[in-house]
């Protein structure tokens, strides 16, 4: 049973308020790449963060607050991190990872996961080489945007009665491809081949089911996208070779996660948490941090939600897999075949070693991607020898990277890498320096067509209102995390 | 009348003098609320690196939640484009006014993704634990709107509802989009 985050109801360093800048200041470089926060106060263990001296310097105030609330959580194991492109997250930083053993009253946190429950990547090779894109870039990128539902109010073909919302909850993925929507062969390339165990419709509340109704095969808004992009670089060319890339090659990215009915669990079960804490004896410095013990039933309830959720995610990128199938169909005589899907927004049970023993750990990232190293039992056999694909988004108008994971980072973070660019300003801030109209012309002018439904979207998705993914990616290899396999650009753009 | 604090107006306002104030007047929303009673008091957007801060201030507590609803709107699109032309009513229940605050909001993200609506238009009592309100708006016209994000869920983040020593009531959250 939980023994609570700091039964004396202190905060984790003592004041009922964090200094953030105190704490900046108390990072304590171990390496190039390596600060830490040594554990004190509430804290269970050390804050390890990845980042550079420029991405420490920018990193916002509150992520180390919210990490060093995070390292005073019951049962949490090893370390409370943040990736390189951390940023101020609810409860949780976004970019953070953090392990729970239930057998030490570890917890499961909502805002440890996120509202958009398995968001993630996939890509796809086409086979197609850029002169044969560029032939037809703006006729694809229309096609591309009137085919995927995109953006507030907009609905897919798909309606589900209870019965088979209850199978897509159960299935993800594989259910997708049971109803024709891609085909066997796309699930090996899936993380968890795609179908998590453990899904639990039974808990996921009426109201959900109804949100995600519409919802199935819908893209999203905000920083969700589909792009056609080009590797212009390859880093590593074994392993590029193993995942099939090439420079010149044109592939499919699709960024979205379990829609409305994720965003109503991550909703419904914050609020249970934050109420059940104290019945569970957990005294939270924050509500946001609200978390339950794994081994308790609102605990149990909600992995069997949050599961249905992934399963929801996959079985959504499934669908908009097929879409954009039918779209290159028209234009091209290719296929398009999954390199991978990798999810960010999770908690997973896994087996990690710490200390040199093999434990069971339910591991959450929040704006943080799976990294397996190679000889992984997950991996699909043929990826097996290498590591598993990781899969970093950009921006609209900067580049986007294929990672691959290593032994190293195994023992780095849970086996976790950063999961994008994370953003450097606030929207409001975005649209003071940006038009969509213009965002829009310019990114033409460099050859990258986007459509968006949202000129506003556009200019708070500007390319400039985030870090500098390089920079991220360049850092989580430096660090260890995982290695840069290829890099990729933008030509179409089809954006929520 | 609705009035758009100046953070608001700072945050979004850029070019001429003219502009500024057709801006500041879009943001107003006042004529979007024709035969609609007017929540009194102010709302605004408060930064966020990932997500937005909505910030409403009001009378009473009644009022600065509307102002909130208002705020929480104008992330999606601009207010005034949203003509109350249907009525939806929305019930809350929770003893403790911060946790009915993002009851409130949440209610609204639901209320607009399962109806596909945009509301402009927020009449809000609350007795006790009891939260009564009617809200008034229309469709999602991406055309005429032009949303610019969905709102994902209201989050216990800079969770506060609070009198302030003026005597006036406010109510501010940040939510993910």
């Amino acid at each position: 049973m939980s023994d609570g985050l700091n039964q004396s109801g202190e905060s984790p360093i003592g004041d009922s308020v964090l200094d953030t800048t105190q704490l900046k200041k108390g990072l304590v470089r171990q390496d190039d790449t390596e600060w830490r926060i040594e554990p004190k106060g509430a804290m269970r263990v050390p804050v390890v963060l990845f980042a550079s001296e420029a991405l420490v310097e920018d990193l916002d105030d509150k992520v180390l607050e919210q990490a060093v609330h995070v390292a005073g959580l019951p049962g949490i194991v090893g370390a409370s991190y943040a990736m390189p492109d951390a940023h101020w997250g609810y409860g949780f930083p976004i970019g953070g990872v953090a392990a729970f053993d239930a057998e030490q009253g570890g917890v499961v946190s909502g805002g440890g996961v996120g509202f958009d429950i398995s968001c993630g990547v996939r890509t796809l090779h086409t086979g197609l080489d850029r002169a044969a894109v560029d032939a037809v870039q703006d006729e694809l990128a229309d096609a591309l945007y009137y085919r995927i539902p995109v953006g507030v109010g907009s609905t897919g073909a798909i309606r589900l009665d209870r019965r088979g919302m209850d199978a897509m909850l159960s299935g993800g993925a594989a259910w997708a491809v049971n109803q024709g929507y891609g085909r066997p062969e796309d699930l090996a390339r899936i993380e968890e081949q795609g179908c998590v165990a453990g899904a639990d419709p039974g808990q996921v509340s009426d109201l959900a089911k109804k949100r995600q109704q519409n919802e199935m095969g819908t893209l999203g808004s905000g920083n969700h996208y589909l792009e056609v992009q080009l590797v212009t670089d390859v880093y590593d060319a074994a392993t590029a070779a193993a995942f099939d890339l090439d420079v010149g090659a044109v592939m499919v990215s699709i960024h979205c996660g379990s829609r409305g009915l994720g965003h109503q669990i991550g909703t419904e079960y914050l609020k249970r948490m934050a109420v059940a804490a104290g019945r569970y004896g957990i005294q939270l410095p924050d509500r946001e941090l609200a978390c339950a013990p794994i081994d308790s039933d609102l605990g149990r309830a909600y992995l069997g939600a949050m599961r249905a959720g992934i399963n929801c995610a996959l079985a959504n990128r499934q669908i908009l897999t097929h879409l954009a199938r039918e779209v290159f169909a028209e234009f091209f005589e290719t296929d398009l075949t999954l390199l991978y899907d990798v999810s960010h927004n999770t908690c997973k049970l896994e087996e990690h070693t710490v200390d040199g023993r093999r434990r069971r750990l339910h591991v959450h990232r929040k704006g943080a991607t799976r990294a397996f190293g190679p000889g992984h039992p997950d991996l699909p056999t043929d990826l097996r020898a290498v590591g598993q694909p990781v899969l970093i988004g950009g921006t609209m108008g900067t580049a986007s990277y294929i990672l691959v994971g290593t032994e190293q980072g195994m023992q780095r973070a849970f086996a976790s890498a950063c999961h994008g660019a994370g953003r450097a300003m606030s929207r409001h801030a975005a649209t003071r320096r940006w038009h969509g109209r213009a965002v829009q012309n310019e990114l033409a002018e460099r050859g990258i067509a986007v459509r968006s439904p949202s000129p506003r979207g556009l200019a708070e998705e500007a390319p400039g209102a985030y870090k500098d993914v390089s920079e991220v990616v360049l850092v989580a290899e430096r660090a260890g995390l995982a290695r840069r396999v290829a890099r990729l650009e933008p030509l179409v753009c089809v954006k929520g | 009348m609705l009035e758009a604090t100046a953070a608001v107006v700072a945050e979004l306002g850029s070019g001429t003098r003219q502009d500024r104030v057709a801006r500041r007047n879009r943001l107003s929303g006042t004529s979007g609320f024709d035969g609609v009673r007017p929540a009194a008091g102010r709302w605004a957007h408060f930064e966020h690196r990932a997500d937005v801060g909505v910030e409403g201030t009001g009378a009473t507590p009644a009022a600065a939640f509307e102002q909130a609803a208002l705020a929480l709107t104008a992330i999606i699109c601009d207010p005034a484009t949203v003509r109350p032309e249907a009525a939806v009513d929305i019930c809350c229940e929770e003893a403790d006014l911060e946790l009915l605050f993002v009851d409130w909001l949440n209610a609204l993200v639901y209320r607009m993704a399962t109806e596909r609506m945009l509301f402009s238009g927020f009449q809000v009592a609350i007795d006790g634990p009891r939260l009564r309100a009617r809200v008034w708006g229309e469709a999602v016209e991406p055309v005429r709107h032009r949303p610019a994000v969905e709102v994902k869920g209201a989050t216990y983040t800079a969770l506060a509802v609070r009198q302030q020593s003026d005597g006036s009531w406010i109510a501010r959250c940040v939510v993910d989009v």
